[in-house]
Order: structure tokens, then sequence, then C-alpha cells
């Protein structure tokens, strides 16, 4: 009778630890294969361990070009979505304008669209203007699609800011340039990080518009989506693998960053 | 979804009077600070929709050049040719986001009352698989539901297959290949885009008004029915709109764990444009497909009585 109490009590707790396991099982699942030594061209089945592939992550051709392609669009891409949206979440949050509704849903949109619509009407517009596919129309589709949700981000920490500390500035005799570079940035920073870590992230990873868009291009996620078709690299397994490591890594370093600041504030 | 990433910090003083924009000085300022960015939404998405409609009406071959004809037939053909797909696309995409919602909805909860100092930690959890391509991360569910495997075998063995095969969601023994895989993949892939607007509605709701239910003799059942559950409203239909409009979309999960027989909209999408390269078709099909799902989206936020959300 206890246990089924307990159970009753924690029932919503195993449900929750279940649904994590199900979210990292794949991840597991990359982790081990990475060490595997699969006997056809696949490496769904597991044979035997071994440490060959770790030793030699770049051994596929044009994995590793792949990736650094991957790495350079991404860093561009979070670059040009990162201004271009913080500039449209400051003017929409901090000005009144003409217009407003129209933006909004525009901003808006691009986020509940399926990528493959948006994706398959950028294309139509190239083919129109006989652009050629590649490195450049890839980097101009992921700054569409990051834009918004950088916006998002950064609007949302915009939004929660006291105008009076500006305020405040400005009766220190702060002209509007010293206000921003010194007050208004450094309290939007943490808005902007996110936005632009997010915007990172959806471009790293994206593969639908950039499928589309690339021309003969290959991405790292293009390269993922080839090799499943012609044969599964375990090298695949080893950077996914390492990109786990070292995104877990980031997160917990600026967690106790972020902690360690606060106690010194506190 | 960020939002729930940077803590926003309380505002110096409760009563700090909110801002009304009321800047005289630099009125041309938020058109210049909106100018590069709206244009470049405007040129790359707004435009893009307009000339895929245009394409959808064309007629011409690859060879000889698309004129604009007015060819609306192409609609109906695709329509007729196609609508299997569509179909499928939207239950597949319907069982997906309710699978999201029963799996997602426990763990949002445990994170946002029964987590404790555990609840960052879990949190990062949530998160961190975004870092490992999705594709590489679909690809681990060939081996997860590969044939004769332990998932596979616990299946056969409790009889649970022979139900799912019964009701056509898996073929004999297999899962691999068959409709519970994609909608397993898809689900999979978006479950945490259910999970952080659900934990963040779910953060805001005060625990003291468990607490009033629970003295007011309601059982945990009723509390959450009434209380808890309503007040999640928000996150819920962000929730479910961030899983259903990508899924439905999606080609990815239906190339890599289905067959000929679970072919989405997407993949057909995909193939008309970079393989058969028949655009006018293609075109029509992606409209339709828009069309169709802000049609359903608009329906379902009007149903829920949620339009401030957007």
């Amino acid at each position: 009778m206890a246990f089924v109490n307990w159970l009753k009590r924690n029932l919503v707790v195993i449900a929750g630890l279940l649904t994590l396991a199900y979210l990292l099982l794949p991840n597991v699942i990359v982790t081990v294969f990475s060490f595997n030594q699969p006997k056809g061209r696949f490496n769904y089945e597991w044979q035997q361990f071994s440490t060959e592939a770790w030793k030699d992550p770049c051994g596929v051709a044009g994995l590793c070009d792949s990736l650094s392609l991957s790495l350079q669009i991404a860093f561009w891409a979070t670059l040009g979505a990162t201004a271009l949206g913080t500039m449209i979440a400051f003017a929409l949050v901090r000005y009144r304008f003409r217009a407003r509704g129209a933006i909004n849903s525009l901003i808006f949109l691009p986020m509940a669209m399926p990528e493959v619509v948006m994706a398959a009407s950028l294309l139509t517009l190239f083919l129109n203007m006989g652009a050629r596919l590649g490195f450049w129309t890839v980097l101009i589709a992921h700054i569409m699609f990051c834009l918004s949700f950088v916006v998002t981000a950064v609007k949302a920490r915009v939004m929660s800011m006291d105008p009076r500390l500006e305020q405040a500035a400005q009766d220190l005799y702060a002209g509007p340039f010293q206000t921003f570079l010194r007050v208004t940035l450094p309290i939007a920073a943490p808005g902007i990080a996110a936005g632009a870590l997010l915007a990172f992230a959806l471009s790293f990873d994206d593969f639908i518009i950039t499928n589309f868009n690339a021309g003969s291009t290959v991405t790292f996620p293009m390269f993922v989506w080839g090799s499943a078709q012609r044969g599964t690299p375990v090298q695949i397994n080893v950077i996914g693998t390492a990109m786990f490591i070292v995104a877990v890594l980031f997160v917990l370093a600026s967690m106790v960053i972020g902690n360690r600041r606060k106690r010194r504030t506190a | 979804m960020t939002t729930t990433l940077t803590e926003a910090p309380p505002p110096l003083d409760a009563t700090a009077p909110q801002q009304k924009p009321p800047r005289r000085r630099g009125r041309w300022t938020p058109y210049w600070l909106l100018l590069p960015g709206i244009l470049w939404l405007v040129v790359f998405f707004a435009l893009p929709l307009v000339y895929q409609a245009s394409t959808s009406v064309q007629t011409g071959s690859l060879e000889e050049g698309y004129q604009v004809t007015w060819h609306v037939a192409t609609y109906w053909e695709a329509l007729s040719e196609y609508w299997p797909q569509f179909v499928r696309s939207v239950a597949y995409a319907a069982a997906a986001t309710v699978l999201c919602l029963l799996l997602g909805y426990p763990l949002a909860y445990l994170i946002a009352f029964r987590a404790g100092r555990w609840r960052n930690l879990i949190m990062i959890l949530v998160i961190a698989p975004f870092f490992t391509s999705f594709l590489i991360r679909t690809l681990a569910w060939k081996t997860i539901l590969a044939d004769g495997g332990p998932v596979v075998e616990v299946l056969n063995t409790l009889h649970v297959l022979d139900v799912t095969s019964w009701l056509g969601w898996t073929s004999g023994d297999r899962v691999l290949a068959t409709p519970l895989a994609v909608v397993c993949g898809l689900t999979y892939n978006f479950l945490p885009f259910m999970i952080l607007p659900l934990y963040t509605s779910l953060e805001r709701i005060d625990p003291r008004l468990h607490e009033a239910s629970g003295d007011l003799y309601a059982r945990p059942v009723t509390t959450f029915r009434r209380v808890t559950f309503p007040l999640s409203m928000p996150g819920v239909v962000s929730g479910t709109l961030l899983t259903f409009i990508p899924a439905t979309g999606d080609y990815v999960n239906a190339s890599l764990l289905g067959s000929t027989d679970t072919v989405m909209v997407g993949n057909v999408i995909q193939s008309q444009f970079l393989r058969v390269l028949d655009y006018p078709t293609a075109a029509a099909l992606s409209f339709i497909l828009m069309a169709a799902i802000l049609a359903m989206v608009t329906f379902y936020i009007r149903k829920s009585g949620t339009e401030d959300l957007v």
C-alpha cells in the first residue's frame, strides 16, 4: 500500500524521467556507436569496440570540409541575423512608428511557416533571378530564417529593461551614443547573446532550407544526409558526440560563471 | 523559447511607469533601425512567396522556359494526385503533436514543480540534444528500431506489434519503414519545442494555488484539471503550434525512417523541386501546404481563444 501511495505521488516524476530518457536515448546511441567498427558501409549494427574513428575524425573525404563550411556559414549568419534582429527589436520596443502590425506579422510569419515552404519559395526566387546556388544563397537564407528568432529573444530582454536607467544616464550628462554603449547595450547583452546562440544553433543544424538552396555546396547536415544514402562513416558519430560534449561543457561553464557573478554581486 | 533561457531581472521598482515611447528627437530613427532587417525579410521571405505563387500558374518546360498562363488546373492536378500525401502529413503531424503533449507535459511539470535543485540540470539535458545534428540523432533511431533489435523484440513479446500491425501502423514484426517509425521520429524531433513553452507557462503558476486548491478539498486530479491545466493553456497552444507546423512540412523523418508507403507532402515537394524539376506542380503543392497550415492555425488560435498570443 505504501508503495502504491509512493507511486501515485511520484507518477509525474517517473513519467517525466521516462520522457527525458526518450529524448536522450539517441544521443547515447550516437556516442556508443562512435566506438563501433561496422562491417558494411552502414553504422547501424553493433560489431566490436574500436577507437579508430576517434583517432582519425577527418578520415572520410569531405567530412571536415563540410564541417568547416557549416561553421563559417553559421558564424556569418549569426553575425548578420543578430545585428539586423537587434536593431529591429530596439525599434519595436522603443519607438512608435507606422505599420507596426504589418512589421510584427512579417517577423512572426517565418516562424509559423513550414521550412519546406520557405525553402521552395526562396529557390523559385533564386531560379528566377538566375542566381548561382552556393555559399551566398545559403547564407542569405540562413540570415532570413534566424532573424525572427533573434528579434524575439532580444525583444523579451529589452522589454523588461527599466527606461529610467537610460534617463538617469542622460541626467548624468551622457550623450545618446554614450548612453547606448555604456548602459543600454550591457543590459540588453544577455538577450542579444541568447539570440545569437539560438541563431548559431539553428543555422549550423539547418537542413531543409539548405537542401533546397545549396546547389552542390555540401554543409555538414548535407553531408550526413548524403551519407544516409551512400553509407554512414563512424566519423559522423564522432563529430556528433564531440559537438554534444562541447555544447554541454559550454553551458555548464556559462552557468558556473553566472552563479559566481551572482554571488559576488549579492 | 529563448525567453526561458534568459532570466529577466525584476524591475528596479515595481511601480515603474510602463514606458510609452515618447521620443521626439530622431523621428526617423525607428525607420533606420528597421530598414535593413525588414528589407531582408521582404526580399528573401515575402517576395519569394509571390514568385512561388506566380510559378504555380506558369506552364512551359525547363528547356523552353516558363510563362505565366494562369494555368490554375495545376492546383487541381496536384491535389488530385497528391491528396493522400497531404492527408498523411496532417495525420502524422497530428499524431506526433498529441504524443509530444502527452510525453512533454509530465517532463515540463517535473521541471517546473518537482525538480528542486535538479531543475537546471534537467533543463540542460532537454536542450543539449539540440547541439548534435538532428540528422545524426534521427539516424540513431534506425539502430534503436532495427529489425530484431531489443525494442522490437520486447514489443513483439508483449504482442504490441500484433495490435499495431492490425491498425496498419506497423507491418509484421518490423517497426522501421512503417508509419509508427515516422511518427516516433517526428515526436522525438519536435518534443523540445513542446516542452519549453509548456515549462514557461507552468513556471509562472503560483504554487500556492495548488495548496489553495488542496485546502478546498480538491483531489490532485481535480487540481490539475481545474487549476493547473487551464493556467498552462498558453503553453499548450504555442507548444502544439511549434510541433504541428514543422512536423507537417517535414520530409527528413519520412525519408530516413519511412518507406514509399509513408511519403509525406514535404517529400513530394522536395523531389518535384530538386529531382523531377516540375516547378509549377512543386510551387502549387507548396502553396497549398502553406494555405492549409495558415487556415488550420488561424482556426485553432480562434478556437482556443488565445489570439493575444500572436
